[in-house]
This record gives structure tokens, C-alpha cells and sequence, in this order.
């Protein structure tokens, strides 16, 4: 197509971008209130991320050890090192029992319990009565719940018949005249025609962007599409210097090993044999937050007690775990750990090490799902039009450090409540479905940018800079920079080095210049977005001068509530930095102070 | 090692054609996947077009037929397959690009079934129970991750793509049918009754040799036959 024509517009009621847990839960909900919406995926949706989700999703449903809400709460907030919106937590674990009620009845084949109900097993940094007993909050599907969950939504959409843009790439939001957002570009990927989805409601579900560091647990789809968008619309990101890196990804691959290995009993050994974290966390010893354990293993490795022939993992034990147990409620873990590694757990330990799992921060949003951005006061207003739900968002339920099986119920939540935010707006104003001015000056510039063709001959093609291997150096920047442990050498390092990453990706050329499933202008896309995200936590994480959940640095080792209890918010024009405050005020608990976080 | 690659751009081509790729064996690591070789000769040649997200067997995006078989990428070790290793898309429905299937009808087909439970009311304040022994029949037939790699070898679909179902369509209806919850199995079992349904299949068990996650269509169909049989 020419960039210089018309793009042909639709429009909706309502655009949901991502087909994940978050973006179909919040469609059905919008397509079963009659409106017109349209969701926008660059894979089919049961391709999404949310299918190789593993362990579970929490609520206190109090199937298997007496629960409540609140002490799902207190976990969370403490999980959280006390970042966590103790507002947002409150709502998130109050809406548990029946968001999973609701999945049941959707068709997801829970795993049950001899009463019928409910299968649940414990995870980490979970109690009973505020910090006491184990809890088991954890409701499974076997270990393969997020494809359970992602597979039964999809279903639920087809019988509502949500009308979905399947491989399709959202490029840009627009925005109108007056600065609200309108709609996006979106390009067909099979045959690379653009179009303006327009409506006055967009939502962002477009998951998470592990695929910033090497070791990763993600899809490689996961590429922050919605951060970019957010960033190069002038809009913050929040806490991006907070990632999970999950304690047990197989050694040197990265594939996730759920936490419900641990939870079903599974022991973290070192190469003396020793259940190491009964040193670090005395009283729930394997079962403690995902930062402390993911430090643990760290540790041990760096003081030379780690396995193998470089000494560089442990050892993930389940043996001693009856074979039924593992068959029945790990098969997916037996599984990749056949394929990967060509062990059977049930006879030999499971090789692991932390791996990028998850990023904590996000667009920045309330409860309600609507993007919220700082006034020239500093006050949070309502970004008019957007919305934000999911791992792309940070609400923000999940603070410094999320608990396993949080996720999951996390999109569900949120995408119902996002959906329930946009319909009371859509009853209460006629949507507008009138051709509206939106600015298409700066994503015209962005594709024209893509046409640039290299001035090198074919021949010497081989010797120039590509996407892939920008891609590659910026990876490796990450895993050095930006790891489990952070300092602040090694992290002004990283930030001086993406710099040459700009330079190289602002100067790099496309060798293909075909329209039908074009993956390499598609992979130039995704790591516009990528080094943007690099840039926002690197910059936020250097800027943090204390350590908090998963951003653990070895120059400021302890919590500093008196300076840091408080939001990061990076803006892109500048690398700016602003901050603001922690919820501690939730509507119907009294808060949670910060106290010392042991486990 | 070498690759035969089955080439196609609607743009330029009248129709598919091999190119051969070599991989110099350092590149590739004695537990390599084949996706990792794919990705190395992406590196030669960034248009060559095939899908992939998960890398770990579970999104199903990567289908492809490898030496006459459908298999993922991503969990198909190169130590398995020959030096010569011969890649074409999975067979049975039209070719985008290179290795990219349209696998639109493959989903229609899924979505005919009906694949979504339909229980009687429900209250949000109850748990909809089940028992263990029931939830274990599911075993088998919920894993499925639609990659097509059944369908798509089965001579009946090939055959009668537009009206035939498939294996990974019948396996979803199977699901729905043995899942104590469900209250329409009866009318689930009558629109499956018809020469042209289910028993347009002929048990050539390509499906179940196929099937990169060990599930068993061609039994689960024989075993909704054999429901039918007694229920209507």
C-alpha cells in the first residue's frame, strides 16, 4: 500500500487489543453487553501467552485449608514488599472466589478434590491467618491451567460470536484533535494492509515483553506492543524496574518449571545435596517469594555451590514425590523436562536456574481499568479513551514481587471489571461512530521510517546490521545490566549501551520488502518496542536507590520505606522520571503497615 | 546439515518450489530443536516464513511437515531426524507462505462443533462440582492446542475439508460429550450423526501418529461411535 493514502476506517463500540486471558475475558464481557467491539490479535487466540501458564490461579475458596480473602490480601501486600495499590489488592482478592466460580462454570477443567470441588495446592509466600500455616489458595488444572483457562474464554467467545482481527498487528494509538485516544493502526499481517480501528474506547491487553532479556520464560511474541504504544503517545510507564526472574527455569533454556513442583513437595538442592532454602527462609523454607528464592539460588551458585560440570544451576528434586502425584497433577513439568532435558523427574532432579518471568510494572491504570497519567500538578487524571488491563498494565496488584498464581487471576479480574468500566460509559454516551480527525502524522512517519532501504549491495548484505541481531545485542545488555542482582556500575553500563542499540536499530534496513506475512518488518516493529522498554527500566531501575522485591541491588541493600514507598513513572521524551505515592488506604480492611518481609 | 524448504511468495511465485539451506553443525547443539535450526536460517534469510510463539509445545503455532510427517518445531529434537531433512506446510489446506498454512477452515470446523460447555443454570455463589473420576475422563481430550497437526494429515479431511469435522474437531466434540457438567450431549451426538460427520472417519489413525502432545483422536472417536450406538 501507499503510505500516502487514505487508510480505510471501522469502528466499533469498543477495541480490545490482545487475545490473552485479559483481553478475552474483558471482549465476552463487552460482546454479552451487546456492544460492537472488536478484538485484535497478532496470533490466533489460543497462541497467546496465558496457555503456557502453569501452576494455578489463587483464591480463597478455602477448599482444602480454611481462607479468606483478607489473608490473601495480607500475602499479597507482603509479596509485594509493600509497592502493591493495597486498594487494588483489596478488590483483586475480594473478586477471587467468584472470578474462579465463574471460570468454572465457563468449562475449565479445574482439577477436583474427592468432595467435587476445587483442587488447590499451595504456592509461594501463601498463609493462613496473616503469615501463619501454609495455605493451599492454588486452583489447578493440572499444571497446564493457563492453557485450561485461555482454551475455555476462547470457547465462551465463539459462542457469543466476538467478532475477532486474528494475526493482525497493532501499530500505534490515535489520537483526536483533542489529545484523546480515538482508535489504532492495525496491519493484516497476512498480506500487510494497514487500517484505523476507531472508537472512543481502546483497550490495552497486550501482555508482557520478557523477550527484553535472553533468559526468558516467554513467547517470543511477548514484546511489550502495547508498552511502545503507550510510551511513544507520551503516556508513562509504571515500576519498570521491577521483573520477576521465576527461581526454576530449566538451566540454560529458560522454559518455565511451575511453582507447583515446589508446592506438590518438590526441594531445591545445591551440589553438597543440601535443601538450601531452609537457610534463607527458615520457616516456609521452598515455599518462600519468588525474589527470595530466585536470590537464594543466585547465591548459592555465585559461592561456588552450584551443579554441573560449570557449577552454574541447581537442582530442582522431586523423587521422593509418589509417582501418581506426579503423573496426575505435574504431567505438563514431566513433560517438558523429557523433552528439554531428557530426564524423568520422577527418577532424576529437575537442572534450574532464575529466568526472566514476568514484569511487574506497567501502564499505569485504577481500578477501573482506565489509564491514568500525571497533570501538570501532578495529580493523576484519567487518560480519556484508554484503558489497560493485564501484564502490559500495572494497577497495581503485584508492587515489587508478584506471588505465583496472582497472574492469572489478575487478567481475569481485571478484564471483567476493564469490560464492566467500558459498557457503563457506553450506556450512559451514544458511541460515536462518526469519522473523527485523528493524527496520522507521526505513524506515517513510523512506516515510511521501514521502507528505508539499505544503500549496501546484495553481496555484502551478510556484513550489515539486521533486526535479529539487534535483538540479540540488546538481550545480552539486559541479562547483564539489569539481572537478579543490580548495581550501579553494571547498570550505567547497560544504559550506555542501549544507547548504541538506538543508533544501530534508528540506522538498521529491511531486506524484505514483501507485504504477505512480512516477520521481518514485524519483527522491526516489536523491537521498537523492546529497546523503549529497555530504556524505561534500566533508567527507573538505576534511579532506585534501594532494594524492594525484585529489584535487588548489592550497592543499597536494604528497604528504604522513609525515600522510596513510592511509584516509579518513567516518560520517553527525556528518559523523564516522576513519582507517586502507594495506596495504603483500602475501603474495607484497615491497611498494612510496612513491616521487615520474612518468610 | 541440510534443509529442503518448500518456498512460496504469492507475490512473486506461480507455485511452491525447494530451496536448500545448509547449517554448519557447530551452529547447532546436540539438544537443538528444529526451531532453533529455522530461527539460524532466518538469520540467512529473514523472509523465510513459518510461525512459532511458545517455543515449548503448547501454543501450537509451529505445525509443519518434517520428512512426511506433521510435527512441531519447537519440540522436535534435530537429533531425531536424518542429516537431510525435507520441510514442507502441513498438507491439506492452502499455503500463505513458505511454511504458513490458511488454517481458516481448520477453525471453522472447530468452532461447527459447538466446543463450549453448556451446563444447566448456574449460581456464582456455588461451585459447579465434579468428581475426580469424571474430571479424569477429560484426560486426553482438554490438552488438544489446535495446531492442526492432525487434521491435516487425515485423508478424510483432505478429502472433504468443507463438510468433514477432522480429528482435532471431533476430538473438542468428544470432550463435550463425556464431560459430566454438559447437558446437551444428546444433541451433540444427533449433529454428529451423518455420513459426513463422524463417520466419514475410517480410523486411518494418521491423526493419533500425528499428534505432537500424545493425545488419541482416532479412540475418541471410535469411542463417541460407540456412545452413540447405545444413547441414540
Amino acid at each position: 500500500m501507499n503510505l500516502s493514502d487514505n487508510f480505510p476506517i471501522e469502528f466499533y463500540d469498543a477495541l480490545v487489543i490482545g487475545a490473552g486471558g485479559a483481553g478475552m475475558r474483558c471482549a465476552l464481557k463487552l460482546t454479552e453487553q451487546g456492544h460492537k467491539v472488536a478484538m485484535v490479535s497478532k496470533v490466533f487466540p489460543t497462541r497467546s501467552h496465558t496457555v503456557a501458564a502453569q501452576g494455578g490461579i489463587n483464591a480463597a475458596l478455602g477448599n482444602v485449608t480454611p481462607d479468606q480473602w483478607q489473608w490473601h490480601m495480607y500475602d499479597t501486600i507482603k509479596g509485594s514488599d509493600y509497592l502493591g495499590d493495597q486498594d487494588a489488592i483489596e478488590f483483586m482478592c475480594q473478586e477471587a472466589a467468584e472470578i474462579v466460580r465463574e471460570l468454572e462454570h465457563f468449562g475449565v477443567p479445574f482439577s477436583r478434590l474427592e468432595s467435587g470441588k476445587i483442587y488447590q495446592r499451595a504456592f509461594g509466600g501463601q498463609s493462613q491467618n496473616y503469615g501463619e500455616e501454609q495455605a493451599h489458595r492454588t486452583c489447578a488444572a493440572a499444571d497446564r491451567t493457563g492453557h485450561a483457562i485461555l482454551h475455555s474464554l476462547y470457547q465462551q467467545n465463539i459462542r457469543l460470536g466476538t467478532t475477532i482481527y486474528d494475526e493482525y498487528y497493532a501499530l500505534d494509538l490515535l489520537k483526536t484533535i483533542n489529545g484523546e485516544i480515538g482508535g489504532v493502526l492495525v496491519m493484516n499481517i497476512h498480506d500487510g494492509a494497514y487500517k484505523i480501528l476507531q472508537s472512543s474506547h481502546t483497550l490495552l491487553a497486550t501482555g508482557g515483553a520478557g523477550q527484553v532479556f535472553r533468559n526468558n520464560t516467554n513467547a517470543s511474541i511477548n514484546t511489550g506492543d502495547g508498552l511502545g504504544m503507550v510510551l511513544r503517545a507520551g503516556l508513562p510507564l509504571q515500576d519498570m524496574e521491577f521483573w520477576q526472574f521465576h527461581p526454576t527455569g530449566v538451566a540454560g533454556k529458560g522454559m518455565l518449571i511451575s511453582e507447583a513442583v515446589r508446592g506438590e513437595g518438590g526441594k531445591l538442592r545445591n551440589a553438597l545435596g543440601e535443601a538450601f532454602m531452609e537457610k534463607y527462609a527458615p520457616h516456609v523454607k521452598d515455599l518462600a517469594s519468588r525474589d527470595v528464592v530466585s536470590r537464594a539460588i543466585a547465591i548459592e551458585v555465585k559461592e561456588g555451590r552450584g551443579c554441573g560440570a560449570n557449577k552454574d544451576y541447581v537442582l530442582l528434586d522431586i523423587s521422593h514425590i509418589p509417582e501418581e502425584v506426579i503423573t496426575e497433577r505435574l504431567p505438563g513439568i514431566r513433560d517438558i523436562s523429557q523433552t528439554f532435558l531428557g530426564i524423568d523427574p520422577i527418577k532424576e532432579p529437575i537442572p534450574v536456574f532464575p529466568t526472566c518471568h514476568y514484569m511487574m510494572g506497567g501502564i499505569p491504570t485504577n481500578i477501573q481499568g482506565q489509564v491514568v497519567s500525571p497533570d501538570d500538578l501532578g495529580e493523576q487524571k484519567v487518560v480519556k479513551g484508554l484503558y489497560a488491563i493485564g501484564e502490559c498494565a500495572c494497577v497495581s496488584v503485584h508492587g515489587a514481587n508478584r506471588l505465583g498464581g496472582n497472574s492469572l487471576l489478575d487478567i481475569i479480574v481485571f478484564g471483567r471489571k476493564a469490560a464492566l468500566t467500558i459498557s457503563e460509559a457506553l450506556h450512559s454516551h451514544k458511541p460515536n461512530r462518526s469519522n473523527t480527525d485523528l493524527n496520522l502524522q507521526s505513524i506515517r512517519q513510523r512506516l515510511q521510517r521501514w521502507q528505508k532501504r539499505s544503500e549496501t549491495s546484495a553481496e555484502t548484505s551478510a556484513q550489515i546490521d539486521s533486526v535479529i541481531q539487534i535483538k540479540k545485542s540488546l538481550q545480552q545488555i539486559m541479562d547483564r545490566g539489569c539481572g537478579v542482582f543490580r548495581d550501579h556500575q553494571t547498570m550505567q553500563q547497560a544504559f550506555n549501551d542501549l544507547q548504541g542499540i538506538q543508533l544501530r536499530l534508528d540506522n538498521v534496513c529491511l531486506t524484505d520488502f514483501n507485504d504477505v506475512f512480512n516477520l521481518e518488518r514485524l519483527a522491526g516493529l516489536e523491537l521498537e518496542n523492546l529497546v523503549a522498554i529497555a530504556f524505561a527500566t534500566v533508567t527507573s531501575a538505576l534511579a532506585r536507590t534501594e532494594s524492594r522485591g525484585a529489584h535487588s541491588r548489592v550497592d543499597f541493600a536494604e528497604r528504604d520505606d522513609q525515600a522510596w514507598l513510592k511509584h516509579t513513572l518513567y516518560f520517553q521524551e527525556a528518559h523523564r522520571l516522576v513519582y507517586k505515592a502507594v495506596n495504603l488506604h483500602p475501603k474495607h480492611h484497615v491497611a498494612f503497615e510496612p513491616k521487615p518481609r520474612v518468610y | 546439515m541440510q534443509f529442503i524448504i518448500s518456498r512460496y511468495n504469492p507475490q512473486i511465485d506461480k507455485i511452491p518450489y525447494d530451496q536448500t539451506f545448509e547449517l554448519d553443525n557447530t551452529q547447532i547443539s546436540t539438544d537443538s530443536m528444529l526451531l532453533d535450526a529455522l530461527h539460524l536460517l532466518r538469520e540467512q534469510d529473514p523472509s523465510l516464513a513459518y510461525r512459532s510463539s511458545c517455543q515449548e509445545g503448547v501454543c501450537g503455532s509451529d505445525g509443519m511437515n518434517v520428512n512426511g510427517r506433521n510435527r512441531l518445531s519447537c519440540i522436535t529434537p534435530l537429533s531425531d531426524l536424518p542429516q537431510k531433512i525435507v520441510i514442507k506446510p502441513m498438507p491439506g489446506l492452502p499455503i500463505i507462505k513458505d511454511l504458513i498454512i490458511d488454517m481458516e477452515l481448520f477453525y471453522q470446523q472447530y468452532q461447527g462443533v459447538d466446543p463450549f460447555l453448556q451446563s444447566e443454570p448456574l449460581d456464582l455463589q456455588h461451585e459447579h462440582l465434579q468428581s475426580p473420576e469424571d474430571r479424569a475422563k477429560l484426560d486426553g481430550s482438554y490438552e488438544c492446542i489446535l495446531c492442526g497437526c492432525c487434521t491435516t494429515s487425515c485423508p478424510s479431511f483432505w478429502w472433504n475439508p468443507d463438510q468433514f469435522a477432522g480429528p482435532a474437531a471431533l476430538l473438542a466434540a468428544h470432550r463435550f460429550v463425556i464431560d459430566s457438567r454438559d447437558i446437551q450431549h444428546v444433541d451433540r451426538l444427533k449433529n454428529l450423526d451423518s455420513p459426513t460427520q463422524i463417520f466419514r472417519c475410517r480410523h486411518i489413525q494418521n491423526c493419533t501418529d500425528a499428534c505432537p502432545k500424545g493425545l488419541n483422536p482416532s479412540r475418541a472417536i471410535q469411542e463417541l461411535k460407540s456412545i452413540m450406538v447405545k444413547e441414540i
